[in-house]
């Protein structure tokens, strides 16, 4: 009898306080919702003004990992600021949880948001469910390369081939063991892409590598190990990817081993050995359909940033000196990749 | 007068809690009434949010049930992240298998097969413990490492989406499953599955199994002296085998839902566990005890845990404060509530030197006198 | 090239097996100090995740890694007088406490992290390698074992400062007394409760000096650094039998094979389809050893057990 009157007491604590908040907020909760109505018009009206000038876009990202995590999620961030529009702009990161980002979509839809980004991969199945209830919302995907055949969708994918094939063919310029190691998290989506293209362009350039992935996207102590390993094992030059590098870039500045980035500059982290980073510029793209939405075309197409298009970009960093050799050789790939001539074998 | 007194310490605890949680809301420069507001109404302000506070609670139900059934033979659980992945692998990869089955039976089919995934990782450290004195604690923990691993490995090999490798894009996620094997909605339109129902179905079996079998008084007596359940001619080993292994069925009948139940009808990894459970496994661990070990109450417990979850990832959209101020508060809560009950219970002896009566415990009713069970824990 | 068994590769292994052992060690000593009193600390990663952001924004701002160090531990000690208080004083049930402090940790470290850090900025020092004299340049073994930073010697160090407070001086015997018979220890004037309190506040105070090592070692912090390691050291812990040794060894065990795998990986001895098989290498080879090996000490009787006098 005790016993079971506690478990009452504590699950009716609970439950009032919750129901305190939720009573009080009954009013409020109404108002919202005639707020989020509004907006819904505001989004036909723009929509049909097609002027874009001037009015401000609702726009909301939903994320993995946190905005500023100098990586995948800030690179987004980053290039919607970097939009020639007014933008209000709102965030939930460190949805890593497939259904919590879910709820999170479909709340912005729901809220009237005119341009939702969806930035994970691994949200489109559940994309695939909510993008066809709201089909004024814009929905921008990816990395993905097809939309699924949403007609409001638009996908994007980054050709990290390319940026990895000319991350590696300076990384073997660099190396004089001609032995290059690679620090990745576990072999799937974007890290694929890059370390294929990276391992190409070493060894198009005399360079063998050595690919070890971790396991874990979270394990700094491991990455660093794992640094530490290649290094012993005559490794001169490392590359890596994923949030957990954090450590391999500390091995790699302690022992001087120059390193290259990817996703994001990563020249902050190491000043002295962070040769170059390719770096996404997503609003290349991310202007070309919010141009498609102002014409009326709510999403159906996919888009692919690269080099040719200016949405990857090998930032340099201007404190570590590159011979001017290495710099043409690593603008002969580039020009290649663009015209076609070199292939990436990705 | 005493009862009065006994409801309201916790619900003060709970109350200093969110006192808290709003106190980080000012320091985070939002305004705390409207973030507790937009917790709760994301929890149950409407009914589709209410359907998917009852979403997140179903795999919690689950967890706990099977939580409850373990730490009543003194056997601690903290595989359940491990058992849900196990049990949701095998229900993928038989709906793979066969993904023909008409749905009438194939639903139920990839429900069995989730249970025997999670029994089996449950087994594993349950007979390891029988028979070769392996700790549980240290060997579920380990199993949640390896199942992980496992997971990644499958996922990503085996069993990864062929238009996946074809496209090159390698994101490690199974083929979208047959649709006969989708859990079907209750309310058309709305998120509420199948699967809610099959939780609470699942938490009565499991109370039913406690206290209404053969087994489940074995269990018990297992659990309450293993010495003396042994010379009352009980098999002491084989029962903590079953212990954890119909444990660590729920746990993998929790993962079969979350697969099948899911938006995306599909298995995917972002190289965690976490990201596949949402930290069932261990938010049930709390769930279970929140409600007192005791299958039934764990599901009061689990909507409340699963409105706190939701009502959070409403809190971050709605006023722009990170999603980990909601993992703080999880845990402000649990902290705040459990040790409530030291002073309740002092109250309440000061109230009850006055009158007379004394209470019993009842034996075989629910019980949440979490510290006398957990004091039943013993490690062989 | 890909030869495992040479000497520099193996004295490669063994440095790396080291520094991962380094904070297990830390946090499992910890907690054998905390469980031999009978108290069971499920929070440990939690405590780890706080201490270790004290530690990286104390080296971040003032670049004192000594100032670092001890912030960690006034974080870890902090948080065992929230969790003494919890579970000795108000005779909460110490699993969910745990997992409260556990969540409590991983939620607000992070949100620190993001309020007032934001974008990752490495340390500006970490933990400096130190030569011992003389043991330092011993070829090869000096490598191995003798050029690593304090903390991993400190580390190393308690193990016998564990093994003897445990064993030789009354606190230690009260804290096993405690942990075995708390009845009997009542009746026999110890106090329980405060036995049972500076046992945590040791326990979670190495746990603070764990999140100090991992994080000063590394250089950064991040969301979820730990990464699930302050449960491995649990399970350290009962691998190691509740003695200071055992946790030694298990926290060995754990870093070794796991620098072993990384290794025969960067070799290529493991094929890159197998890497995630072979990363369950660490957590099968501990639950086999306890097979094979021990498995058989009974826990300390009054583990997990609040006192209450009646």
């Amino acid at each position: 009898m005790k016993a079971n009157t506690r478990t009452w007491y504590r699950l009716v604590a609970l439950l009032l306080s919750f129901g305190l908040v939720a009573a009080a907020c009954g009013g409020s909760d109404s108002a919202g919702s005639d707020a989020s109505d509004g907006g819904t018009d505001e989004t036909t009206d723009a929509g049909d003004d097609s002027s874009g000038g001037g009015e401000t876009l609702t726009m909301a990202i939903v994320a993995p990992s946190a905005k500023n995590d100098l990586a995948f999620t800030q690179s987004m961030v980053d290039a919607i600021n970097a939009l020639d529009r007014d933008v209000d702009l709102q965030i939930t990161d460190g949805t890593f949880v497939v259904e919590d980002a879910a709820a999170a979509i479909r709340g912005y839809a729901e809220d009237g948001v005119q341009v939702i980004v969806a930035h994970g991969t691994q949200y489109g199945g559940s994309l695939a469910e909510i993008a066809p209830d709201f089909p004024d919302t814009t929905f921008i995907w990816g990395t993905a390369s097809d939309t699924q055949g949403l007609d409001n969708v638009f996908a994007y994918f980054p050709a990290a081939d390319e940026g990895g094939y000319v991350n590696g063919i300076l990384a073997a310029g660099l190396s004089e063991s001609g032995k290059i190691g690679v620090v990745g998290p576990i072999e799937a989506g974007d890290a694929v892409a890059y370390i294929a293209g990276f391992q190409s362009g070493a060894e198009a350039n005399g360079a063998e590598v050595s690919v070890v992935y971790t396991g874990s996207f979270g394990d700094v102590a491991l990455a660093a190990e794992t640094a530490t390993a290649h290094i012993a094992n005559g490794s001169d030059v490392l590359t890596g990817t994923a949030q957990m590098v954090v450590g391999a870039v500390g091995v790699a500045n302690d022992a001087g081993v120059p390193w290259f980035g990817t996703q994001a500059n990563q020249t902050s982290l190491a000043p002295d050995i962070v040769v170059a980073s390719q770096v996404y510029h997503w609003e290349v793209v991310l202007e070309e359909m919010l141009t498609l939405r102002d014409g009326g075309t709510k999403g159906g197409q996919a888009f692919e940033i690269d080099l040719a298009n200016g949405g990857l970009v090998i930032e340099f960093n201007d404190k570590f000196e590159l011979s001017d050799e290495l710099k043409a050789e690593a603008d002969a790939a580039i020009a290649g990749i663009i015209d076609g001539s070199i292939s990436t074998g990705a | 007068m005493k009862k009065l007194l006994g409801a309201s310490i916790p619900l003060l605890a709970a109350l200093v809690a969110f006192f808290f949680g709003a106190i980080m809301l000012v320091a985070l420069g939002a305004s705390p009434w409207e973030g507790l507001t937009s917790l709760a109404s994301g929890a149950f302000g409407s009914g589709d949010r209410i359907a998917a506070t009852l979403v997140k609670a179903t795999p919690l139900i689950l967890v706990g049930a099977g939580i409850s059934i373990a730490f009543r033979t003194s056997v601690v659980n903290i595989g359940g992240e491990g058992q849900i992945v196990a049990g949701a692998l095998l229900s993928t990869m038989v709906a793979l298998a066969i993904p023909d089955v008409p749905r009438i039976l194939l639903v139920p089919i990839v429900m069995v097969a989730g249970l025997v995934g999670g029994a089996i990782a449950g087994a594993i450290p349950g007979a390891l413990k029988a028979y070769a004195s392996v700790n549980e604690i240290l060997s579920t923990i380990m199993l949640n490492i390896i199942m992980l691993q496992f997971m990644n490995f499958l996922l990503r090999g085996p069993l990864i989406d062929p238009l996946e490798v074809e496209a090159g894009t390698r994101i490690p996620q199974t083929a979208r499953l047959s649709d006969n094997a989708a859990l079907p909605t209750l309310v058309s339109g709305s998120r509420l599955h199948l699967g809610v129902v099959i939780a609470l179905l699942a938490a009565v079996a499991a109370w039913a199994m406690l206290w209404r079998t053969p087994l489940g008084f074995r269990l018990r007596a297992v659990g309450h002296s293993p010495a003396a359940a042994r010379s009352a001619g009980i098999k002491v080993e084989r029962h903590i085998t079953y212990a954890l292994a119909i444990s660590g069925s729920l746990g993998g009948l929790a993962g079969a839902i979350l697969v099948f139940g899911s938006e995306s009808q599909r298995m995917v990894t972002d190289g965690s566990t976490a990201g596949f459970t949402g930290s069932a496994g261990f938010n049930g661990i709390v769930t279970a005890l929140f409600g007192g070990l005791h299958p039934l109450w764990t599901i009061p417990s689990a909507v409340l845990f699963g409105g706190l979850l939701t009502g959070a990832t409403n809190l971050q959209r709605a006023l722009q404060v990170p999603a980990a101020l909601a993992v703080a508060l999880n845990g402000i809560v649990v902290i705040f509530v459990v040790s409530s009950n030291r002073v309740r219970s002092r109250l309440e002896e000061l109230l009850q030197a006055r009158s007379e009566f004394k209470n019993s415990s009842g034996g075989d009713g629910p019980s949440a006198d979490v510290d006398s069970l957990i004091e039943e824990v013993e490690h062989a | 090239m890909s030869d495992f068994f040479t000497v520099s590769v193996l004295v490669s292994v063994f440095a790396s097996g080291i520094r991962l052992a380094t904070p297990y060690l830390l946090a499992s000593l910890g907690e054998t100090i905390g469980q031999r009193s009978g108290v069971l600390n499920l929070g440990v990663d939690g405590i780890m995740l706080l201490a270790a952001f004290g530690a990286y924004y104390t080296a971040l701002k003032t670049d004192n890694l000594w100032l670092a160090v001890l912030v960690a531990l006034l974080v870890g000690l902090m948080v065992g007088v929230v969790y003494g208080l919890i579970t000795v004083s108000l005779h909460a049930a110490q699993g969910i406490s745990g997992i409260g402090i556990f969540l409590f940790g991983l939620g607000f470290s992070d949100l620190l992290f993001q309020v007032w850090v934001g974008t990752p900025l490495p340390v500006p020092h970490k933990l400096p390698k130190l030569s011992i004299p003389g043991l330092g340049s011993i070829p090869n073994i000096g490598e191995a074992l003798f050029q690593h930073n304090l903390m991993t010697y400190g580390a190393f160090m308690l193990v016998p400062a564990v093994m003897f407070l445990l064993q030789k001086t009354t606190f230690g015997m009260n804290v096993r007394a405690v942990g075995e018979n708390p009845q009997a220890a009542d009746s026999l004037g110890v106090s329980v409760g405060r036995t049972r309190f500076m046992a945590i506040l040791l326990g979670s105070s190495a746990a603070g000096l764990a999140g100090a090592a991992l994080v000063l070692q590394g250089g950064i912090f991040q969301a979820n650094l730990t990464n699930g390691l302050g449960f491995i050291a649990i399970a350290i812990v009962y691998f190691g039998a509740w003695r200071p040794l055992g946790a030694m060894a298990g926290s060995l065990l754990y870093g070794m094979v796991n620098a072993t795998v990384v290794q025969l990986k960067v070799q290529g001895t493991i094929p890159r389809s197998a890497s995630d098989l072979a990363s369950m290498a660490p957590a099968v080879i501990t639950i086999l050893a306890l097979v094979f090996l021990a498995g058989r000490v009974k826990a300390p009787a009054a583990l997990t057990k609040p006192f209450a006098r009646h």
